[in-house]
């Protein structure tokens, strides 16, 4: 003991550093700012240096040109000892940083925390989380494999679309004519490096405003921010009522970190790492290219938005949603804190977390992406093939050939970008199927060039026979009064 | 006498210390920005560039093939990603369509389907007809085209680069008409 103490001594006898440790340890916070609600901004710390040592160790073995990467994780991977390991929980540090991110926002958001004087802390954090998705998004680059591959394809057609700058931004982002080596190389020097380096600069200035400007006081209702009186009344309450974060507060930090990291390691350990999907070799095209966990919601936009509204809303979006976020605590600066008064932020979060979640379910199931081997690989249901008559059963084999099944589900398999059509007789007449699939629209190409007369008959008597039993199908009633009679319609599809 | 500070000798040397440096960090800025932009110098210098796609009997004629072809301006450590697709529709004899494999819409590899006849995209469900024109989904215009020539019984594309929607090289003729002009 004395051995370190008296190293101890000599080390701060030089560094001085002993007394500003234990002063900004010991700093008063408010009572009630020992909360479980007050943990998330430490927490996303103790990931973020996950990130760091996880992804030094990771560097020890990738290989960050485009013939190498995919081949380095897969010895990462297999060959060496845990690599597997270090790339799960790296991968799912990931996931977890922005998870946790996102919880600190939304907390510092409903406790006012953004409000005078802690603006410039909020604004700061507004680019962390911009950074985080950065690193996100770069990691997912380094991970080259297909979704990595024709990703960055997505990004580059959605950077094309900026007016007049659209084509150099490209190039800049892909280093090149082409997504090829260049572009990993400065994914890599971005995700490593650049990045890395702003996200340290930037948490420490966070870091210190907080130390500097105290921890938001809980809010209490009726008790209101005043830039007047604002900062002596914080001061009252630390120095009145405050409690010395280390050892007061600091133990729920510590809990909850340790219960992050176990969770993080028991996914990891469980679940495994993320890829590295296919070879990422432009020329192999059979790929349906996903985004990571987070960016699925921007997918399903994507994918949701009409086509002329697309284009404005992926560049002017963006802006003004970070524009917004920048001048939050400008706009709404003084006043109520408690989010039991603020109504409006409690239902603009609850907004944004029910649009973020509706957004990320649709796109798990991606129904708007055609199946594209379900003409081959999804059979028709015997139930609809069973007592039909030689040309209703070529309709099906029309069907399945022409890949309509690749859009249109029958007994749930299948495409789901079309409309299913186990009952599509209950809603259209026989004219009404031939004018839309020799037409198309709605959605749908035209088919009258691709299928041939007879084609189209069988296909027709096919899908007439498409409804339940004990229900009558559509019909065309000025039919009857044209020739005094109807044929009878074929039997039902499910009996 | 005392000199006020701000026109003592030191003030005025401290000044022209952060003077020089400026003078200093401008001059080198020039390389580094030029360094940094230089993917875009690197594309305009490409110019055109001829690829092949190999001999025309490859194509028979009424029919839709997958090409491949390997980019002009690539580096050794490109691996595989130096290489591209593209689909290849035979017109007839000597007329052809060299459409890009990235959809029109973000990009995404297209799939012809020969029963069909439609190419389709399966990321956002962007469907073409066999002309490269827009059938339907999210796609604001046709596939992209390379234009072509034939020289020695082979087929040739001029590709430069990636096609984007936003890129002017995308702007090829398709039916007659230039789509987004």
């Amino acid at each position: 003991m004395r051995v370190i103490q008296n190293l101890g001594e000599w080390l701060d006898a030089r560094l001085q550093i002993a007394a500003t440790l234990r002063e900004t340890a010991e700093h008063r916070v408010p009572r009630e700012t020992a909360s479980w609600f007050y943990v998330f901004g430490s927490a996303a710390l103790v990931v973020f240096c996950i990130q760091v040592i996880t992804g030094i160790l990771l560097a020890l073995i990738y290989a960050p040109t485009a013939s190498e990467a995919w081949n380095s994780l897969q010895t990462l991977n297999f060959n060496i000892n845990l690599g597997w390991f270090i790339r799960a929980l790296h991968g799912w540090g990931s996931n977890f940083m922005i998870a946790i991110v996102l919880l600190h926002m939304v907390q510092v958001f409903l406790f006012g925390a953004y409000k005078y004087p802690r603006e410039l802390t909020w604004i700061v954090g507004i680019f962390l989380l911009l950074m985080t998705l950065g690193m996100a998004f770069s990691g997912q680059v380094l991970r080259f494999d297909q979704d990595a591959f024709w990703g960055l394809g997505i990004g580059a057609s959605i950077s094309s679309r900026v007016p007049v700058m659209g084509p150099w931004i490209v190039k800049l982002l892909l280093g090149g004519p082409i997504i090829a080596g260049a572009t990993l190389s400065r994914f890599f020097a971005l995700h490593v490096f650049v990045i890395p380096g702003l996200l340290i600069a930037l948490i420490g200035l966070h870091l210190l405003m907080v130390l500097k400007l105290g921890i938001n006081d809980w809010p209490m209702p009726g008790r209101l921010v005043r830039k007047a009186t604002y900062v002596k009344e914080y001061h009252e309450l630390t120095q009145k009522d405050g409690i010395p974060f280390f050892p007061a507060a600091v133990w729920k930090d510590l809990f909850f970190a340790a219960a992050v990291l176990l969770a993080l390691a028991a996914c990891a350990a469980y679940f495994g790492p993320f890829g590295p999907s296919g070879r990422p070799d432009p020329t192999i095209i059979q790929t349906a290219p996903r985004p990571d966990y987070f960016f699925l919601w921007l997918y399903a936009l994507l994918s949701l938005l009409p086509a002329n509204l697309e284009t404005p809303f992926l560049l002017i979006g963006p802006v003004l949603g970070i524009i917004f976020l920048l001048l939050l605590p400008f706009l709404f600066g003084e006043g109520e804190k408690s989010w039991r008064r603020r109504p409006l932020a409690v239902l603009t979060i609850l907004l944004v977390a029910v649009v973020l979640g509706t957004f990320t379910n649709l796109a798990v199931n991606a129904p708007w992406s055609p199946v594209m081997d379900a003409w081959s690989g999804n059979p028709i249901p015997p139930q609809y093939l069973q007592g039909r008559s030689a040309l209703e059963r070529q309709g099906a084999a029309v069907f399945q050939l022409k890949q309509c099944h690749n859009c249109h589900s029958l007994g749930n398999e299948g495409g789901k970008r079309g409309p299913a059509l186990d009952q599509i007789a209950l809603i259209q007449t026989e004219d009404q199927m031939i004018r839309q699939v020799i037409q198309g629209g709605g959605n749908m190409p035209a088919y009258g060039k691709n299928l041939s007369p007879a084609e189209t008959t069988a296909l027709i008597a096919f899908l007439k026979t498409l409804y339940p039993a004990g229900r009558r199908p559509a019909r065309d009633a000025s039919r009857v009064q044209v020739t005094q009679s109807e044929a009878p319609p074929p039997k039902a599809t499910n009996p | 006498m005392t000199v006020p500070d701000s026109l003592s000798r030191r003030a005025m040397l401290m000044k022209l210390g952060i003077f020089l440096n400026t003078v200093i960090a401008a001059v080198l800025a020039v390389p580094v920005v030029g360094y940094l932009f230089s993917p875009i110098a690197r594309a305009r210098k490409a110019g055109d560039s001829w690829l092949p796609l190999g001999s025309l009997e490859e194509y028979p004629a009424g029919e839709t093939r997958l090409a491949t072809f390997r980019n002009s301006d690539v580096r050794p450590w490109d691996g595989k990603t130096a290489d591209s697709a593209c689909w290849v529709r035979r017109i007839d004899e000597q007329t052809f369509q060299v459409f890009a494999i990235n959809c029109a819409h973000l990009g995404c590899p297209v799939r012809w389907f020969p029963q069909s006849r439609l190419f389709m995209c399966p990321c956002h469900g962007g469907v073409y007809y066999e002309d490269g024109a827009r059938a339907s989904g999210p796609p604001e215009r046709g596939l992209f085209e390379y234009a072509y020539k034939i020289a020695g019984g082979k087929l040739l594309i001029n590709a430069t680069e990636l096609p984007t929607p936003g890129s002017p090289s995308a702007l090829v003729n398709i039916g007659g008409k230039i789509p987004c002009a």
